[in-house]
């Protein structure tokens, strides 16, 4: 996978994840572009469209659409579940996610993030297992908070 | 405020969100981000030692404005100090800020690999994965240096936890996907490949990437895990699904290491041994087995894991290309998928078959679905979906069902969507040619592209129809007698016109001796269409009248009459004029012999390779293009020809093998008219009469040659041809004659563009003192800046420089500057102006907008002289698809459902200069029956208003 974009019906980024080095102004335009293709595509399209050499997966979910470009060889529908188990990884954590957890909590999305992909690839699947990690971490941070 | 605060709430950060979140515009949004910057910077400055809480809480804050698109160029520092904190939150947040905005900093780089190092060495796992995920997270090089070593340690000691494992096998792939060079293979590459054994299907899920990346460099290191993957997939897919406990996926086991496994294998050949490969076979079989079975849920997710595992499998079943059975297997999966409710599963199916068209064992078993695919190109919703349709079309054609494809194709193209109209033009003019056994088929084929999406046509196909023409004399009489009744047509389109003008002008003999297309019918035809054409048209038909003189005496007076008339002899365009006078003077003094000399028919085009597939390969990219190579129908054996069937007189070109050179079609130097050019006292080699071979407008005509001496043009004119052409579109050729072609390439941002102009020298002889500069006159001096880098005074024979021209706008403006080229070839100095086309409209950002917004603003716009209206007869066929184009190529968003007639073309844009942004709205109203346009223009500012509008209305 190349990189992960969320945004939202109103085109607001709110979770943006790189795998490929790129400056800050191709992120930019690559957002801004996909942002506007993704918009415009009708509900029963299909999740899946060319851009430039790359594939791109998207899903949408309640008010947040969640994108992954990926490469030729690379799996579409396996992508489509990467989103999903996110999305399940998000709503365990958080209890029923919403838009709102992503916008406040947003550096907790990205930790949830880096358990499960890693330099863009899965790197643990089990729900059990990145949350226990998750929550490990939860742990350390109450007590040292404590002390 | 979120319902949710799991662990330590930063409330600060909280509430700078929920503000940002109140802000009810940009500009406010703006200012309370500056206001939190500076004091932010003020706490980081300040005497008294912050607490790592606040530190943190402040780094937080400052990501969070960076992720909002704001630059943030403090609190790296901070950032860097929060590593080494012992408190696990605050070292989170300083890894999550590095991880995000790296700075290449060399002092700063040193500081957060000494802290990474640290962190390694904790022994501490949830630390060590700290340090690990932002390795992977930002890959620089500086880090590879560092750590590349390290890595493969932590991954392969024994006593290393199982998520640091994951990390390190995943950190360690995108280290040799960023810097291979710095990875070192070593004795652990072996115990890596073990890990595909571990007890643990997270390690071996990671692990599973990392080998793959490893076997696509060197695929002989990793050749013992083809048996460790096969044996590790075979336990997957023959195990219960609740075996794999949470590594089951809504009924599927292991979705995701059985996809990165089949991946795997599609780095090697089908396993040599025996009893790996059946194995191998038998895991495949299972797998296509499940796709038959009732799912066992009815969630998507079950499907698509279950769906992700099969058309791996797919893959890796086509990739090894040697089991007909399973070949055939795959491919009736995929036609059970052509009619699945599913979209997604549709496209999909779509897009794997067109791989399975080019083996030869499953090629027969995908034409079978022909019928549901041609259906899926005239039912599919989804324009994505119809595409793959027309790809597979492309893939599955071979010389039965051309004609079927073909036709479908064309009535597909008559409503296809814009955006894929020219990919699908190539497509059918590579098919007709190729498959066309017999020509007058090819012929029609492509005159209906022409009728149907003549803007699509690019040149390469046009211009292939002629040539193929040309060198098949058993077509001849067809194709002049087809274009001849196709030009009747009323509304003809231009390309149309180009090849009808060739043809008749080699061929129309042929069927001049039915008075229904006597000589001067033909003539009069032609010529019915000359005022409505651009100049390139008119220069290439009065090259045809020039033809025709010479053909069929009997019209001589006529057309002589035509080349004599004001609008010829006076014409403002230099180049119709130049030729409108040396036709004229040719045909009055020539002798017959002469005249017959100069204006024999053309000689066949040599051989070469097909432009038009070129062209296409480019367009696709060389990976997605299916492949139609032929030798895969020989080994199929099918019964196919290469050559066509019937027998031609001279010089039968394989219609297969390609005529074209992949630049630009150029006959051989040596043909017989140069020659008797050569004999009328030219130097200069000249090849085609027509110009058929570079653009008409300003390439060089026989005649410039014979009468004057072109090696010292005598004074500079700016030539201003292709300028217009530019006015909605940034690339293409600016410039061309025998000697240099310009191209160029342009990119615009707000108030800044860059230009790429390149210089292409078009001899085998070097150009000295090569210099070129821009000027701008008074008017426009301080409402536009060009800056041009220099350029290389030397131009090889054959090659190409380019120039870099960057450009700043100032201030709305109105001239255009002049490129000024000068050189030295052969000896004589050459010197070049031509107009750039640097237009106020390159400064344009669209903006979307709603109905209401675009009413109101249009309104607010009334004042009389903000508003400029110009109504104008329309030069080009009205063609909706064409206009929204050239609007969307002229800068402003093109709005929806904005205008109560949809007939009208409604816009909006934001021009940027360096003083100001003038907004401006459009309107296009077009009036097809009276062929007219309205266009009115509102900006705030009259100038601005003005210019727009004498772009715009020229475009139509």
């Amino acid at each position: 996978m190349q990189f992960m974009l969320l945004f939202s019906r109103q085109g607001k980024l709110r979770l943006q994840k790189w795998y490929v080095p790129l400056s800050d102004k191709e992120k930019k335009k690559i957002t801004r572009e996909l942002v506007q293709t993704v918009l415009a595509r009708k509900p029963k399209m299909c999740s899946f469209l060319e851009w430039r050499d790359l594939k791109i997966v998207y899903k949408r979910y309640a008010s947040l659409y969640f994108c992954c470009a990926i490469e030729d060889q690379d799996n579409e529908l396996i992508t489509l579940e990467i989103i999903h188990r996110y999305v399940e990884l998000l709503d365990k954590y958080f209890g029923s996610v919403c838009e709102l957890d992503i916008i406040f909590n947003f550096e907790k999305a990205y930790f949830i993030l880096d358990e499960f992909l890693l330099g863009g690839e899965a790197q643990e699947t089990s729900k059990k297992n990145v949350l226990k990690a998750i929550e490990q971490a939860d742990l350390l941070q109450e007590v040292s908070h404590v002390g | 405020m979120p319902a949710v605060s799991k662990g330590d709430g930063m409330r600060g950060l909280a509430v700078f969100i929920s503000d940002i979140r109140n802000c009810k515009s940009k500009e406010a949004e703006i200012k309370r981000i500056n206001k939190e910057l500076a004091n932010i910077r003020s706490k980081f400055k300040g005497d008294k030692a912050l607490d790592g809480y606040s530190k943190k809480k402040y780094v937080c804050k400052l990501l969070f404005i960076f992720l909002l698109g704001h630059d943030i160029d403090f609190g790296h520092m901070e950032a860097v100090n929060l590593l080494s904190s012992n408190k696990y939150t605050e070292k989170q947040i300083g890894y999550l800020f590095i991880s995000v905005l790296v700075n290449s900093n060399s002092d700063l780089i040193r500081l957060i690999n000494n802290a990474i190092k640290n962190d390694l060495n904790s022994r501490n796992p949830t630390f060590m994965n700290l340090a690990l995920h932002c390795i992977a997270n930002v890959g620089s090089r500086e880090m590879a240096e560092a750590f590349a070593s390290e890595i493969p340690r932590i991954l392969v000691a024994g006593d290393t936890m199982d998520s640091v494992k994951q990390s390190a096998a995943l950190c360690l792939l995108r280290l040799n996907r960023t810097s291979p060079d710095l990875v070192p293979m070593g004795e652990w590459t072996a115990r890596v490949v073990h890990l595909l054994n571990d007890q643990h299907l997270g390690v071996v899920t990671a692990a599973t990437s990392l080998i793959t990346t490893l076997a696509q460099k060197s695929p002989d290191d990793f050749k013992t895990s083809i048996s460790l993957a096969v044996a590790r997939l075979s336990r997957i897919v023959t195990s219960a699904c609740i075996d794999l406990q949470d590594y089951t996926y809504y009924f599927v086991a292991a979705p995701w290491l059985s996809v990165k496994l089949l991946r795997l294998l599609q780095c090697y050949p089908p396993p040599e041994d025996a009893a790996l490969r059946s194995r191998l076979t038998e895991c495949l079989e299972t797998i296509l087995n499940k796709a038959q079975e009732p799912p066992k849920s009815k969630k998507v997710q079950h499907s698509n894991a279950k769906n992700a595992v099969l058309f791996e499998a797919i893959s890796l079943i086509i990739h090894h290309d040697s089991e007909p059975t399973l070949l055939v297997r795959a491919c009736n999966q995929l036609g059970q998928f052509l009619q699945h409710r599913e979209t997604n599963l549709r496209y999909l199916a779509l897009e794997s078959m067109c791989t399975l068209a080019s083996s030869e064992f499953s090629h027969e078993a995908v034409k079978t679905h022909i019928e549901t695919v041609i259906n899926a190109l005239k039912t599919e919703r989804d324009v994505s979906v119809r595409q793959r349709a027309v790809d597979l079309l492309y893939a599955m054609c071979d010389r039965s069902n051309a004609k079927q494809i073909v036709a479908e194709m064309l009535s597909y193209l008559e409503t296809a969507d814009y955006s894929i109209r020219e990919e699908i033009v190539l497509k059918v003019a590579i098919l007709a040619e190729k498959y066309a056994v017999d020509y007058t088929w090819y012929v029609d084929t492509i005159l209906n592209l022409i009728r149907i999406a003549g803007d699509y046509v690019s040149e390469e196909v046009w211009y292939r129809v002629i040539q193929i023409v040309i060198n098949r004399d058993d077509v001849q009489g067809y194709a002049a007698k087809t274009v001849f009744e196709a030009l009747h047509a009323p509304a003809c389109h231009e390309n149309l016109v180009k090849v009808g003008g060739y043809i008749l002008g080699e061929f129309g003999n042929l069927i001049a001796g039915d008075s229904r297309s006597s000589p001067l019918v033909q003539f009069n035809l032609l010529h019915s269409k000359f005022h409505l054409c651009s100049v390139p048209t008119r220069a290439l038909l009065l090259s045809a009248y020039i033809k025709f003189i010479n053909l069929f005496p009997e019209v001589k007076a006529t057309i002589q009459d035509v080349l004599r008339s004001d609008s010829q002899l006076r014409n403002a365009d230099v180049e119709l004029q130049q030729r409108a006078v040396e036709y004229l003077r040719l045909s009055c003094i020539a002798s017959t012999d002469i005249l017959a000399t100069v204006l024999e028919e053309m000689p066949p085009f040599p051989e070469r390779e097909s432009s038009i597939l070129a062209k296409l390969k480019k367009k696709k990219g060389p990976g997605n293009l299916p492949d139609i190579d032929d030798s895969r129908r020989n080994v199929n054996g099918n019964t196919e020809h290469h050559e066509p069937t019937e027998t031609t007189n001279k010089s039968p070109p394989s219609l297969m093998a390609d005529l074209l050179p992949t630049n630009r079609p150029r006959p051989a130097s040596s043909s017989p008219i140069m020659l008797s050019a050569g004999t009328m006292g030219s130097s200069h080699p000249f090849t085609d009469l027509l110009n058929l071979n570079s653009p008409p407008a300003a390439a060089p005509s026989l005649l410039v040659d014979v009468f004057s001496d072109l090696s010292a043009p005598a004074s500079v004119e700016v030539s201003e041809d292709n300028f217009s052409r530019f006015v909605c579109k940034n690339n293409g050729v600016l410039y061309e004659n025998q000697l240099l072609q310009i191209g160029l390439k342009s990119e615009y941002r707000q108030n800044l563009g860059r230009m790429y102009v390149f210089y292409g020298n078009k001899t085998s002889t070097q150009f000295l003192s090569f210099s070129s500069s821009v000027t701008n006159g008074d008017a426009l001096k301080g409402q536009l800046i060009v800056h041009a880098k220099s350029v290389d005074p030397v131009i090889d024979g054959g090659a190409q420089v380019q120039q870099i021209l960057n450009m700043e706008c100032v201030s709305d403006f109105t001239d255009a500057p002049v490129l000024n080229i000068q050189f030295r070839y052969g000896g004589a100095l050459q010197n070049i102006a031509v107009k750039l086309p640097v237009m106020l409209n390159k400064f344009f950002q669209p903006t979307e907008m709603t109905s209401q917004d675009f009413f109101q603003r249009w309104k607010q716009l009334g004042a009389p002289q903000q508003e400029v209206q110009k109504i104008f007869k329309s030069q080009h066929p009205m063609d909706t698809d064409v206009t929204k184009a050239k609007i969307l190529g002229f800068g402003v968003a093109l709005l929806d459902g904005v205008d109560p007639n949809p007939a009208n073309f409604v816009g909006a844009g934001v021009i940027h200069t360096k003083d100001t942004q003038v907004g401006c709205l459009l309107r296009l109203e077009p009036n097809t029956q009276a062929e007219m346009y309205r266009l009115t223009l509102r900006t705030s500012r009259d100038s601005v208003s003005q210019r727009l509008c004498d772009l715009l209305s020229e475009q139509f």
